[in-house]
């Protein structure tokens, strides 16, 4: 059944692989996307994810709204009005260094009111290490690869739904006319042939980098360091702690601002972390009516 | 959390959210398909109960009436979960292995011998053929009976939804208490006062479980119990709970002599049952929805964390 919760560094061995490739996943740096959708259009063409419809939202450059079981890569745009935050030093009165505030972190621009702030970010399945929806996947349909990678098997998915909200990300989802759940693969295919994820391939400017999990970490300590020396003190990783609620993402992100404002949660916990009180309390209730059952039967016999 | 009835001088907790969108997806499962089984999972458990009650104390009309819901129940909940698959016509994977991560799973293995040991036994007793089988597949099913009624709480609880997941410890006594109250009230509507004594006292133990479980889950939650006092979830479990409360004390007053009132009082506690699951069912896609239910929390908890570390 592997480990549930907590720290595990190997999950692809905890997961029953003797001899197994590295980990590998997605270090998705923020700070550099340009949001030109190249990933979410290679993602539909290598994967033949079907369209989900052509709405515009009206609410930013954002039409794709939200991952979902046919939207594997998706790109937010936040647009943020910011009276404070001026991309060019002019010198005004403030109460910190001049210059000093980071907040622009070279991405904002000037409109006619002001100043608005864009970040763009591209959204992926986690891969997490304890992934509910792998957990909660009645068929076992769900599975971990040999790559450490979360992976839906459309043969035996039976369309229970139970993978839905059980992800702590709002990743995966049914797709209505087909009825069975699906998700970024990590490109597993291309991975069996050495190839890395097409959307990691069409990214123009490197903020989706593939690789070996450890040494993606590395890459992403040193470029938050670099980006806190340069005084963008805003930027953060996200879903790097192989500590935290899920055990650390195998697709995790640096960014810019509160993981909310990119419409991700700001601390997931996989939700089988606590099966244990879950399953505990099933058997005091399930104890408490056989107790009611027999309590019923020693009563007065009329 | 302030206690229900009093007004907040706290200002409504502030957030921020990516243009006011829903963080984890809604729960994809069907209505009425799922909180109608949750329902017929509760009831069809605790009537495998009652029947064996109802058996053991020589009482047949009521020991009928049980055997029938609880097979009933049983048969009528399969094909609700069969439906609400997006492949039905794959629902034998669901046996295809056991998962204790999955409670989905552990319920498709009760299920399966409970629908076949309940329908086995009311089938004996009703042709009179086979006795000592049937009431062999009798005792198996009121053994496998409490397991299903209880374990539809970890189904809920068991996922990212925050007014489910975090009532994991009273969903499944609720569940248990609302089961009992409607497998009790099934047998007060359809058996005679004379023999309906266990059925009776079925529903007082049960609808007290119930009621205290409920408001133990709003006392403990905070906002994301919101849910549940809210909105038409919040009417659903409010109407639950008053009619249980007048059904169980018709039961305890006049349920021995009054037939009429015995069988008003079983019917609104079935009534109560079913309003519960969908009252509970429909919060949950009511924290999903909104951002705030997964947000706050979880930056509460972050808050907490950093107050420890610094603390330390």
């Amino acid at each position: 059944m592997g480990r549930l919760s907590g720290r595990l560094d190997d999950v692809t061995a905890d997961a029953g692989y003797e001899d197994h490739p590295p980990r590998v996943g997605f270090f998705t740096d923020t700070s550099v996307c340009i949001g030109c959708k190249a990933c979410e259009v290679a993602c539909k063409t290598w994967n033949s994810v079907p369209d989900d419809g052509y709405l515009l939202t009206g609410m930013s450059y954002d039409n794709t709204q939200a991952l979902g079981a046919s939207t594997w890569r998706h790109v937010a745009f936040v647009e943020k009005s910011s009276e404070v935050s001026l991309p060019v030093d002019l010198g005004m009165p403030s109460m910190s260094l001049p210059g000093a505030d980071p907040s622009a972190a070279g991405q904002a621009t000037e409109s006619g009111d002001g100043v608005v702030t864009w970040l763009m970010s591209s959204d992926v399945c986690k891969h997490c290490t304890h992934a509910a929806c792998l957990d909660v996947c009645p068929t076992g349909s769900l599975f971990r690869t040999e790559f450490g990678t979360v992976v839906v098997q459309p043969d035996i998915c039976n369309g229970c739904g139970y993978c839905v909200p059980a992800c702590p990300y709002g990743v995966i989802d049914l797709r209505e006319d087909d009825g069975r759940a699906f998700k970024c693969t990590l490109c597993y295919d291309r991975l069996k042939e050495g190839q890395q994820p097409a959307c990691a391939q069409a990214c123009p400017t490197e903020s989706i980098q593939f690789g070996e999990l450890d040494e993606l970490r590395e890459r992403a300590d040193a470029r938050l360091a670099e980006l806190h020396e340069k005084g963008v003190d805003v930027a953060r990783l996200y879903g790097r702690d192989p500590e935290d609620g899920v055990g650390g993402g195998g697709a995790f992100f640096l960014l810019l601002d509160e993981p909310e404002v990119y419409g991700l949660p700001p601390d997931p916990v996989v939700t089988t972390r606590d099966l244990g009180s879950i399953w505990k309390h099933v058997a005091m209730a399930a104890a408490a009516l056989t107790g009611v059952g027999v309590a019923a039967a020693v009563g007065r016999r009329r | 959390m302030t206690p229900r009835g009093e007004t907040s001088m706290v200002p409504p907790p502030e957030f921020e959210s990516y243009y006011g969108r829903q963080i984890i997806k809604t729960p994809t499962w069907k209505t009425p398909d799922v909180p109608l089984y949750l329902f017929l999972g509760g009831m069809g458990g605790a009537s495998a109960v009652l029947a064996e009650v109802a058996a053991s104390s020589g009482r047949p009309d009521l020991e009928r009436v049980a055997r029938v819901t609880a097979a009933g129940s049983a048969a009528l909940g399969t094909v609700a979960l069969v439906h609400d698959l997006g492949r039905p016509e794959r629902f034998l994977n669901m046996l295809r292995v056991l998962k204790p991560t999955s409670p989905l799973s552990v319920g498709s293995f009760i299920l399966a011998p409970f629908a076949s040991l309940s329908g086995a036994a009311a089938a004996s007793f009703l042709t009179g053929r086979l006795p000592r089988l049937g009431r062999l597949a009798g005792v198996g099913a009121a053994a496998l009976g409490p397991p299903l009624a209880t374990y539809t709480g970890a189904l809920l609880a068991n996922t990212a939804v925050p007014a489910w997941h975090e009532a994991h410890r009273e969903l499944p006594f609720i569940f248990a208490g609302s089961g009992a109250a409607a497998a009790g009230g099934m047998a007060m509507v359809f058996s005679p006062c004379a023999q309906a004594g266990p059925a009776r006292r079925m529903v007082l133990m049960g609808a007290a479980m119930e009621i205290v479980g409920a408001e133990r889950l709003l006392d403990r939650i905070g906002l994301v119990g919101e849910p549940y006092r809210t909105g038409r979830p919040g009417r659903l479990m409010s109407v639950s709970r008053s009619l249980t409360a007048v059904a169980a004390g018709a039961t305890l007053v006049l349920g021995r002599r009054s037939r009429a009132v015995s069988a008003l009082a079983g019917a609104a506690c079935v009534g109560a049952s079913v309003l519960t699951r969908f009252g509970i069912f429909e919060a949950g896609l009511a924290s999903a929805r909104d951002p705030k239910y997964t947000v706050v929390p979880q930056k509460e908890r972050i808050a907490a964390r950093e107050r420890a570390a610094v603390g330390r």
